[in-house]
């Protein structure tokens, strides 16, 4: 090629770095996108479910003839209806699909109805006659603890366990019971194939272990039963866990018909995990200089009734109890208790967000101690790539530019207050409770780490296809899109690989392709991502190979100037790739939780700026700056998106998101009570992105979902101390924290 | 019972056994999925209508109540093909992540600049504070929407 | 299930009696509804009663919507319906929907309370008009008896001009009331105190009223021993919402700062 020829395109429209319009944005905008709360189907029926009123109790009887006897009612199944393992769960099966002898949470699912429609489920359901025998519930975790009634208990010991600092700072901290309250609420429709088996299309964000479940409690051959992926209203870890999957398939089975089911929001509120609760308290030793020297950590997390993830997420609380901060004596002690209050499970942060509450409020309590200014004393500690991690002793040998978030932090211009407040912005918003003159600002940081991807072990893959078809390519996969944008990235990722525009993302079901794993652990972009990359870059060398091409774009192969093959040609044939893409290998801890537990690290930071009515105790969080370590930004917008909406969780966690549990039951269950933060609300937000490639993830991102939540909430509980002067241990900050304690 | 009602703009008929939202209706009977259920008590905006020419929340009109009455939904605010401005804005402005709120603030936002063509900043937020986004952290939503408001190009 | 569309308040009324549910914004009712607490079986839906939606000097008709008041109303009532819900409710829910609930948290009631004002409640044979501490009678619980409507608000024909409300809640905007409040206070310094989210109705202040009344120029210490007696005098729950401890504090300092409004 000589160099006066005008060059092709050779850098596709839409590939990595940029940020192309979401497919689905139209469909989206129009209300024409089809969520699961959208299907329907010829001859559906619908479901409804029966739940436990008691936090414990042993079920006498279950009647249900007075269901029955209404017309339109095809079904009522209890637990003697499922076919094969009575339990299910994402890690240990021990939750029944359908409560038998005890029920052991208030709103476990007792027996489940299929009728012509929803007004007649929920009638027939609220017929069923259930007789219950209340008992002693176990609502405390302490006792839990103490009685031994716990799923995991992890032990971390590193170093010198006698080594001392001269410098203490002692504290304990809890965080409250927060819900992912994704605005879709469960959603399925399972069609029966008329052959014993079972098509699925649910609310998920892991359609594989939803498929496995499925399978092992209705006894049939996993290609009896096909898993879709559909569309979802958000997830942030509420869809990890099966509910009402199984529950759908059954009734299907059973009638022969169709069968949909929608979860009520107040339903949702029981029918999924929720964030762990947790009690932390914190020993930090430092020297003089502001060295940190020994964190002592006891870390308890309730779980509730049944397994979940809580094993994963208080591994996930003790390993990063010390936070992005080098430390060479380090002791957590970690519980997650078994209790009959609702199941914990997985939440945006994953266990990362509780400790970080807790190692942030005592690293500012240190700099207090030392005369020191927080962000100098944690630029002295940070963590960084080389360093053995503070817990585990695992060597970081991906980029973890600790040092650079804090910098940069530092460097960010703080806004002055403005010189008018619109009273809607003020503390108390419409209310009008609050003038200007009452208002204190305060400010405050706080520093986050956590892993990209499973750890601990577990064989972590996804796999993708990509597939030429008449005019480009399409990625297939079971990869959940629950709005975070992958169904963009993944198409990106394949056009800068194969150089070409034409690209689009399919999702296709269980029956299909391998497992994606699950749409959590910021690890999609990474995982299914480097599936797809690898994928499309064996499928250009192939048919560049083929075709003894060099090039490869949207008009076909090239050679030098000429074109050999147009895409027209490429499509009498079938190209594919099917790619299984794993992460560096983990281990399992050791007796004293050392090893290399985790694939990748992502640190950011937060600042809150904050005005508090210190008299009423009312916190506006004003804004909200950051500085986040994203590996490479693969689709700016789409990571701005994230780390503006994983902030607002943080500010729901700091001041207002808590169920509110009384003796195992929730006294908030509806959106009047379980309060999430409104558009006047949200602070402002500026992000800053420390892109340093390194990382095993396509062109070097990390995964960038879950940062966001980490440290927002710490940095606004410390900026609300900066201007109420309040010691403030525990998340969400209530009025009566600021204005009574 | 059967009641006639209007539904973007055309003539639509519907019997009526139960006391049921007029949310139910749309998305049940009527095939407009559009409007979404997420609260069913009025506190998130994702089934807001226009109902007689009055924003309101689809979930807490009776079924029954709607008789005779004019309802507009997302899918009547959308044009035929593609986007409307507000719509575009909220495209382009990645201002739609999961989307399930997106319909509900489309009409919303669509009602307000309906009435008032240049809202503030403010103005956006509180003709927005009954609708709830659990993804996007609103900065997305309020910047594309100023973007409508200053006729800047999105 | 059946449902009436009168368009006259006397065709409404003819239909009112027992199992009759009046329906006006159905911003409560729906609620209850949806959550499958109620099932009505013949409701009167008021939309459509013109009458109810007259708004006459000091007569508020009972179909007014909150928007229309947000816009129209006298300061204090005006303050509160921009906290009631969102722009959809306000769009729907009418004053005299928020009346027939009763909801202890009633964000229009401490207006009511504040000024004196009086429910009209109408049946097919007759009208008579209750003062508004007659009217609530418990939470969620009124006088209004199964055949009749409640039609209509009377405000005094003169209004103190100096009026303010304020309410507690822990989010920006559409939020239920922690604690709310309206204080007014007239030229001669008679000074009247109404809350809401502090008792089973709405409740007025009135040692603290009749201590601040008598004070034509408050110094700081009398507002504080004014903030002390509305806190005593309130008599809060604690529930999942807040505290009692919490809700007196709060029922006094926003009390306090509304009354240093009408001072200022």
């Amino acid at each position: 090629m000589t160099t006066d020829t005008v060059p092709r395109i050779r850098v596709p429209e839409g590939g990595v770095g940029e940020s192309p319009l979401r497919p689905d944005g139209v469909p989206k905008l129009r209300g024409e996108f089809e969520y699961a709360q959208d299907l329907s189907a010829e001859g559906m029926l619908w479901a409804a479910t029966v739940r436990s009123p008691h936090a414990r109790a042993r079920i006498v009887s279950i009647d249900l003839a007075p269901a029955l006897a209404i017309g339109g009612v095809h079904a009522c199944l209890t637990a003697a209806d499922v076919p094969g393992r009575a339990t299910f769960g994402l890690e240990h099966p021990d939750q029944p699909v359908l409560a038998g002898d005890e029920a052991r949470f208030w709103g476990e699912p007792v027996a489940v109805v299929a009728a012509e429609d929803p007004d007649t489920a929920r009638q027939a359901a609220a017929a069923i006659e259930v007789r219950y025998e209340p008992l002693d519930a176990l609502t405390d975790p302490v006792e839990a603890d103490r009685r031994d009634d716990v799923f995991r208990r992890l032990s971390i010991r590193r170093g010198d366990q006698a080594l001392r600092g001269s410098v203490v700072v002692e504290g304990t901290y809890e965080v409250g019971m927060q819900d992912q309250a994704p605005l879709g609420t469960e959603a399925g429709l399972a069609i029966p194939d008329g052959q014993g088996g079972v098509d699925l299309y649910a609310t998920s964000q892991y359609v594989h272990i939803d498929h496995e479940q499925v399978v092992a409690s209705l006894g049939l051959r996993p290609e009896q039963v096909r898993a879709h992926p559909s569309g979802i209203g958000g997830a942030f870890g509420s869809r990890e866990d099966v509910n009402l999957h199984i529950h759908l398939c059954l009734l299907a089975l059973h009638t022969g018909r169709p069968v949909k089911m929608v979860y009520h929001r107040s339903e949702s509120f029981t029918g999924h995990v929720h964030r762990h609760p947790a009690w932390l308290s914190y020993r930090h030793e430092a020297d003089e200089t502001g060295r940190l020297v020994r964190v002592q950590a006891r870390v308890m997390i309730d779980g509730g009734a049944y397994a979940s993830t809580t094993s994963a997420v208080l591994a996930n609380a003790c390993y990063f109890a010390v936070g992005p901060y080098r430390c060479e004596s380090v002791s957590v002690d970690g519980v997650g208790s078994r209790t009959n209050n609702p199941p914990c499970g997985a939440m945006r942060g994953f266990g990362a967000v509780q400790v970080c509450f807790g190692y942030e409020s005592q690293m500012d309590r240190l700099a207090v101690a030392l005369g020191m200014d927080p962000l100098d004393l944690r630029e002295m500690n940070a963590l960084g790539t080389g360093d053995p991690m503070p817990t585990t002793g695992q060597v970081i040998d991906t980029p973890l530019p600790t040092i650079d978030v804090i910098r940069s932090l530092q460097a960010m211009p703080l806004p002055e207050p403005a010189a008018t407040v619109h009273h809607s912005e003020l503390p108390g918003g419409s209310g009008l409770t609050t003038e200007s003159h009452h208002v204190r600002r305060g400010v405050g940081y706080a520093l986050g780490i956590k892993n990209l991807g499973f750890s601990e072990g577990s064989d972590d893959y996804a796999q993708a296809r990509v597939r030429f078809t008449s005019d480009g390519a399409v990625v297939e996969t079971a990869a959940i899109e629950v709005g975070q944008g992958m169904v963009t990235v993944l198409a990106q990722i394949a056009r800068s690989a194969l150089g070409i525009s034409h690209v689009s993302v399919a999702h296709v079901d269980t029956s299909k392709i391998g497992s994606a794993g699950s749409t959590s652990a910021s690890r999609q972009t990474q995982l299914s991502g480097g599936a797809t990359l690898e994928a499309a870059t064996r499928l250009r060398q192939r048919v560049l190979s083929q075709h003894d091409g060099d090039e490869l774009d949207d008009e076909g192969v090239w050679k030098g100037d000429d074109l050999l093959v147009t895409w027209a040609d490429l499509s009498d044939e079938d190209w594919e790739e099917t790619v299984t893409f794993r992460h560096p290998p983990t281990t399992g801890p050791d007796e004293n939780g050392q090893g290399v537990i985790h694939a990748d690290f992502a640190v950011a930071g937060h600042r809150a700026v904050v005005d508090v009515d210190t008299e009423l105790g009312l916190v506006k969080v004003v804004r909200v700056d950051t500085v986040q370590d994203v590996g490479r930004a693969l689709n700016p917008q789409s990571v701005q998106g994230q780390i503006e909406g994983g902030i607002l969780q943080g500010v729901g966690l700091a001041v207002m998101e808590e169920l509110v549990m009384k003796d195992g039951v929730i006294l908030n269950p509806t959106f009047t009570d379980y309060l999430l933060p409104t558009i006047l609300d949200a602070p402002d937000v500026e992000a800053l992105l420390i892109e340093q490639e390194g990382s095993w993830g396509p062109f070097g991102a990390k995964g960038v979902g879950e940062s966001p939540t980490i440290s927002s909430t710490a940095a606004i509980a410390a900026a609300t101390r900066a201007a109420s002067g309040k010691e403030l241990n525990r998340v969400p900050i209530r009025p009566q924290d600021i204005a009574l304690e | 019972m059967i009641i006639e009602l209007t539904v973007n703009g055309e003539p639509v008929t519907a019997r009526i056994t139960n006391p049921g939202s007029l949310l139910d209706l749309l998305r049940d009977e009527l095939g407009l999925p559009g409007s979404k259920n997420a609260c069913e008590q009025g506190e998130c905006g994702s089934c807001s209508i226009i109902l007689d020419g009055e924003l309101v929340c689809s979930c807490l009109v009776m079924a029954a109540d709607a008789a005779d009455s004019s309802v507009v939904t997302v899918e009547g605010v959308s044009p035929v093909d593609g986007l409307d401005p507000i719509q575009e804005a909220m495209h382009r402005g990645g201002a739609v992540q999961c989307g399930f709120c997106t319909p509900g603030i489309v009409v919303a936002a669509v009602d307000l600049f309906t009435r008032n063509p240049r809202p503030s900043r403010t103005q956006i937020k509180e003709a927005l504070a009954g609708n709830i986004c659990r993804c996007t952290g609103y900065g997305a939503i309020i910047r594309a929407l100023e973007t409508v408001a200053t006729g800047a190009e999105t | 299930m059946e449902i009436v569309h009168p368009n006259s308040i006397d065709e409404a009324l003819s239909e009112m009696g027992d199992g009759a549910v009046p329906l006006a914004g159905g911003t409560d009712l729906m609620v209850e509804v949806n959550f499958g607490h109620v099932r009505p079986e013949h409701v009167v839906g008021l939309r459509r009663v013109a009458d109810l939606h007259e708004w006459d000097g000091p007569r508020i008709g009972a179909g007014v919507t909150w928007r229309r008041i947000e816009t129209h109303g006298p300061k204090a009532l005006a303050e509160a319906a921009r906290t009631v819900g969102s722009p959809q409710i306000r769009n729907a829910g009418t004053i005299g929907g928020n009346l027939g609930t009763a909801s202890p948290a009633g964000d229009g009631h401490p207006f009511l309370a504040a000024v004196d004002a009086s429910i009209e409640l109408t049946s097919a044979a007759a009208r008579r008009t209750v003062t508004w501490s007659e009217f609530f009678t418990g939470v969620k619980e009124t006088v209004r008896r199964p055949d009749e409507l409640i039609t209509a608000v009377h405000l005094p024909a003169e209004l103190p001009e100096r009026q303010c409300f304020g309410k507690i809640g822990i989010r920006n905007a559409m939020v239920i009331a922690t604690v709310c409040a309206v204080v007014t206070r007239a030229d001669d310094g008679k000074t009247t105190v109404a809350l809401g989210s502090v008792a089973p109705t709405p409740v007025r202040a009135t040692r603290a009223e009749t201590m601040i009344s008598s004070i034509a120029n408050p110094t700081s210490s009398d507002l504080a021993e004014f903030q002390r007696l509305v806190s005593e005098e309130v008599r809060p729950i604690t529930d999942h919402r807040s505290t009692e401890e919490y809700r007196r504090h709060g029922a006094g300092v926003l009390t306090r700062r509304l009354l240093e409004r009408c001072l200022a």
